[in-house]
């Protein structure tokens, strides 16, 4: 086996040469992005347009860079489509769209493993666990509007901000399932091999909402998701559970004619299938908002403040409602005229009193779905 | 015969002895003996380099943060947690699956691969196929499962055509749990086989069937005596590649399986990316190191494997 | 095992390739008949396999024609969206290149290697083997972690190397630089591919007589050996370049923009487009794949060892 030793020797070596040399490597990853001269410096620490020289002084810096990173803003996801073609439209900015199926915990995989590149993220939009837990990754910015927005749904530094929610639904085609008017339907022989959750509860932020939506609609509460995978464990044994991904390409083909997703991703189904309705039930009215959140490292810190300025604006702000998505300004918008009418008379009708999880209750929920949801759906 | 004589390109020693058996390389010039192993291996030097660079240094970070926990601080529990019972369930039915598909992709795959090779070589039968072949066997992901939900699917093609004119019913939860893998992996696993044992078939001279049969052997005969002892090692070595192949594929299993973590690289998925359980990443990295042993004892059977069947065989 | 000849002389073209009709003489009948029964069975088993394989992709198709709601008529209209996403064409020839880079520098680090071991250091073997399964032992998604840190200190060398030499900033960016962790994906597939071919034919004889005749190394190599491993090599590229048509995780995780990612991200749109350009990109692999072949084949036309019937 000396041949194979000494092979094996010629690689290790090799590679410990490597990676001497990868350490001693010129640390000039700053220097590679020529982003960061005046303008550019002021605005990576800068925590509010003003600071920056006003709005103007921000979109001059943002031309500058040329270039935006966001990442995991798939099209259909909210209108986001039409919220980077109006942005690169109104500022002439590119916008490079990375990795659109990526979940939350993607976007911070990212710009960690991406940090000091040119590619790496600019701006995040997380679900609220994931953006709670990885504060130190965000650079702290206020938009404008920073005051139109609740105290509760952002952080007082602007660490991070809400940007958009719904609320929980069920979605349904309405020619190949009779209407659903309450969550027990579901159990019904009618809806055999019909059911479908959009992922898995342990994985993504979206399926946890609709078991914890089970759950209050049979008698749990926010702090106990049990009644929710009792419910799902029922489903499956009674068959009309479908455990496969839903997806725009499913639900068109008919494998999966009734989801639980939030009601804005939802109502995009109607493209597909014209007869397609969202239910909101009235015991169970859970809401959940998304944030967004700068990156401290971002390539292009100007263009990146400039995104959340556009986002927060009126403009922003209704291209968010015409995705069916609630825009976190709504209520002030409403006030002074400024919201989109049509598109807000276009959102599904609720009634009720909403709900919003809590970070301990979001805690308590995931425990329980960890050691209990496997074997309930399996 | 030697090459002693020849002079010796840059960086290739003329080596002696190179009618010696493999693996003992003497009898030669001693003069030149002690340096000739040394000097041979550096041959072997820029594929180990860059393999270092770019695969075992990856694999080495991933493996060395197995060992650490959320705050870089050296653990044992990741791999700990690998003792499981749901760890090791899901170890076994990732080992199932890929044995599974392995054995019947290569089977039919083998199959394909002998109707290609015994056509004609400059045909448009064999281009199509193989092209067919290489496209087929890197498909996956969420469109293959999608293509055989569409077929036979709740409302597949297949199901409502047998519903409604011939009034079967398929039952088809089954597409959504291992059954369903097992036949979706197929579907890449045959075109895989085809395109790397299909050299082997081509290998077999139309001379070494006449000889047979000049010699009075029969068609057992040649297949006994020649062709599957040629055969049996690329086959085998197909084999191990479409079990790899379907031990770490897992795109399509997530299209197809969204509830639970099934099979391992699911798991990895799940500790890695999830955003509900956060805190997992060190986690997936131990599975991942798992299934790198799983790996490489599956390596040691088959290398004990072959040398079993080349004596039984010889 | 004294039986007549002509009886136990089952037809040499029963079981090779390419000496249909080689055979003459009395007998013709017999051989015709188990040639014909030989057909029978191919053709049986190429009708079954293809049924299995053309029904689920017709079947895609058939869903990326459906038009919106019960009763639509079929339409194109997916298929025509996909001409109009204006950065598919910069990921198409970027995935074509990263293609072509990946087989060259895939075979050239290979085919070399793989015979030097077999001539020289047969003890390495196993250890080769074992490293070329390794890229596919480890998903995609936990490489990504080990990956992340060289591809830093690549662009960060690729940066510093164009700001001090004046090239395009955009050298530190461009996904063509993915070819480098793409070699090492193919390894399993082309080595195994290249394997088989070797190992149906003698190396060793080949490289000694070539050697003995006075050939260096090089001509050894390029003339000897890679002319006689044609078929193996063309499949080992066929599999690359599929690979590397189809690679999505790695891509998507680095953020770059290859096909794959394009068309994720185009099938965001909408139902139909999603599985439209799925199925295109499928068709485009093909094609680009018999293209392939034509290539491969003229090459091998080249007169190599003696007595080599291709």
């Amino acid at each position: 086996m000396t041949t194979f030793l000494r092979g094996v020797r010629a690689g290790i070596a090799i590679g410990a040469m490597v990676l001497v040399a990868a350490c001693s490597a010129p640390s000039s990853n700053s220097s590679g992005n020529s982003s960061s001269s005046g303008g550019g410096k002021a605005a990576a620490s800068a925590t509010s347009a003003t600071e920056v020289g006003g709005l103007d002084a921000l979109i001059a810096a943002a031309k500058k860079e040329g270039k935006l990173n966001v990442i995991a803003l798939p099209p259909d996801w909210a209108n986001y489509g039409a919220l980077i073609d109006g942005f690169k439209a109104k500022y002439g900015i590119t916008v490079d769209s990375a990795n659109p199926n990526g979940s939350s915990q993607d976007e911070v995989n990212a710009v960690k493993q991406q940090k000091g590149t040119d590619r790496a993220p600019d701006v995040l939009d997380l679900g609220m666990a994931v953006a709670l837990a990885n504060k130190d990754l965000f650079a702290p910015y206020k938009v404008s509007t920073w005051a139109d927005i609740p105290d509760s749904q952002k952080e007082s530094t602007g660490l991070w901000f809400q940007d958009y929610g719904g609320y929980m639904s069920i979605g349904y085609d309405s020619s190949k399932v009779p209407a659903i008017t309450a969550v027990a339907d579901l159990l019904k022989p009618e809806y055999k091999n019909k059911v479908a959750l959009n992922g898995d509860p342990t994985q993504a932020n979206a399926a946890l909402n609709g078991v914890m939506m089970a759950s209050l609609a049979n008698g749990g509460s926010l702090g106990d998701i049990s009644k929710g995978v009792d419910f799902f464990k029922q489903l499956k044994q009674s068959g009309n559970f479908v455990p496969v991904q839903a997806t725009t390409a499913t639900v068109k083909n008919g494998t999966t004619p009734v989801v639980f997703d939030w009601d804005y991703l939802s109502a995009a189904h109607g493209k597909d299938v014209p007869t397609w309705k969202v239910f909101v039930p009235s015991n169970a009215v859970l809401g959940g908002y998304y944030a967004q959140a700068v990156n401290k490292d971002a390539p292009h810190p100007a263009a990146a403040r400039l995104w959340e300025e556009y986002l927060y604006s009126n403009e922003g702000q209704n291209l968010w409602l015409k995705g069916g998505a609630r825009p976190v300004r709504m209520d002030v918008m409403t006030k002074s005229g400024k919201i989109d009418a049509t598109a807000a008379a276009a959102l599904p009708p609720v009634t009720g009193t909403p709900v919003f999880l809590s970070p301990d209750q979001a805690t308590a929920a995931k425990a329980y779905l960890a050691t209990n949801w496997a074997k309930a759906i399996g | 015969m030697s090459d002693e004589a020849v002079t010796a390109d840059a960086g290739r020693p003329a080596a002696g002895g190179a009618t010696g058996t493999p693996g003992t390389d003497t009898g030669g010039r001693p003069v030149r003996g002690g340096r000739r192993l040394s000097l041979a291996w550096l041959g072997s030097v820029p594929f180990l380099a860059y393999v270092a660079v770019f695969l075992l240094l990856p694999t080495a970070i991933v493996c060395l943060q197995a060992f650490t926990d959320a705050h870089n601080r050296p653990t044992l529990a990741n791999v700990r947690a690998l003792g499981e019972d749901y760890v090791i369930a899901s170890f076994t039915r990732s080992i199932l699956l890929s044995a599974t598909t392995a054995l019947t992709g290569a089977l039919l795959g083998g199959l394909l691969a002998y109707v290609i090779a015994t056509g004609n070589p400059k045909g448009m039968l064999r281009r199509l196929t193989t092209a067919a072949c290489g496209v087929l066997a890197q498909f996956g992901g969420v469109t293959l499962a999608f293509a055989f939900i569409a077929t036979i699917g709740g409302e597949g093609l297949m199901t409502v055509f047998l519903r409604d004119a011939v009034g079967i019913n398929l039952e088809t939860g089954w597409l959504f749990d291992m059954p369903g893998l097992i036949l979706v992996y197929t579907y890449f696993q045959i075109p895989l086989m085809v395109l790397v044992f299909l050299p082997a078939l081509d290998g077999i001279r139309p001379q070494w069937r006449e000889a047979t049969s000049t010699l009075g052997g029969t068609t057992w005969d040649y297949w006994r005596h020649v062709a599957v002892p040629l055969l049996t090692p690329p086959f085998l070595g197909a084999m191990l590649l479409l079990f790899a192949n379907a031990f770490s594929a897992y795109a399509t299993a997530a299209a197809l399986v969204s509830q639970g973590s099934i099979i391992v690289p699911l798991q990895i998925r799940t500790a890695l990316t999830s955003e509900v359980v956060l805190g997992q990443e060190n986690f997936g990295k131990a599975l991942a190191l798992g299934m790198i042993v799983v790996v490489a004892v599956v390596m040691t059977l088959y290398s004990w494997f072959q040398r079993r069947t080349a004596r039984w065989l010889r | 095992m004294t039986s007549e000849p002509l009886q136990r002389a089952e037809p040499a073209t029963l079981t090779v390739p390419g000496s249909e009709g080689a055979t003459a003489g009395p007998g013709r009948g017999l051989h015709a008949r188990q040639r014909l029964r030989l057909n029978v069975f191919r053709y049986l088993v190429l009708a079954m396999l293809g049924l299995f394989f053309l029904v689920p992709i017709g079947a895609l198709t058939e869903f990326s024609t459906r038009g919106v709601g019960l009763s639509a008529p079929r339409t194109l209209e997916y298929w025509q969206q996909i001409g109009t996403y204006s950065d598919l064409v910069s990921a198409i020839t970027a995935s074509l290149e990263l293609a072509a880079l990946t087989v060259a520098f895939g075979l050239l680090l290979l085919v070399p290697t793989m015979v030097w071991v077999r001539l020289r250091l047969p003890r390495l073997a196993r250890t080769v083997e074992f490293l070329c399964l390794l890229p596919l032992t480890i998903p995609a998604i936990a490489l990504v972690v080990g990956l992340a840190p060289i591809y830093r200190w690549l662009d960060g060398w690729l940066a510093w190397y164009s700001h001090r030499y004046g090239l395009p900033s955009g050298l530190a960016d461009t996904p063509l630089q993915l070819f480098l962790v793409y070699v090492v994906l193919v390894l399993p597939y082309t080595f195994r591919a290249i394997d088989t071919g070797l190992a149906a034919i003698d190396v060793r004889t080949l490289s000694e007589a070539a050697r003995s005749l006075g050939a260096g190394w090089p001509t050894v190599m390029f003339r000897v050996i890679v002319p006689n491993i044609g078929a193996a090599l063309l499949n080992a590229a066929l599999l690359s370049v599929a690979l590397v048509l189809g690679e999505y995780t790695i891509a998507s995780l680095l953020n770059f923009q290859t096909i794959q990612v394009a068309v994720v991200m185009l099938g965001r749109a909408n139902a139909g487009v999603s599985i439209a350009v799925s199925d295109a990109a499928l068709m485009f692999g093909f094609v680009l794949l018999v293209a392939l072949s034509f290539v491969g084949r003229r090459r091998r036309r080249r007169p190599a060892a003696p007595a080599e019937e291709e």
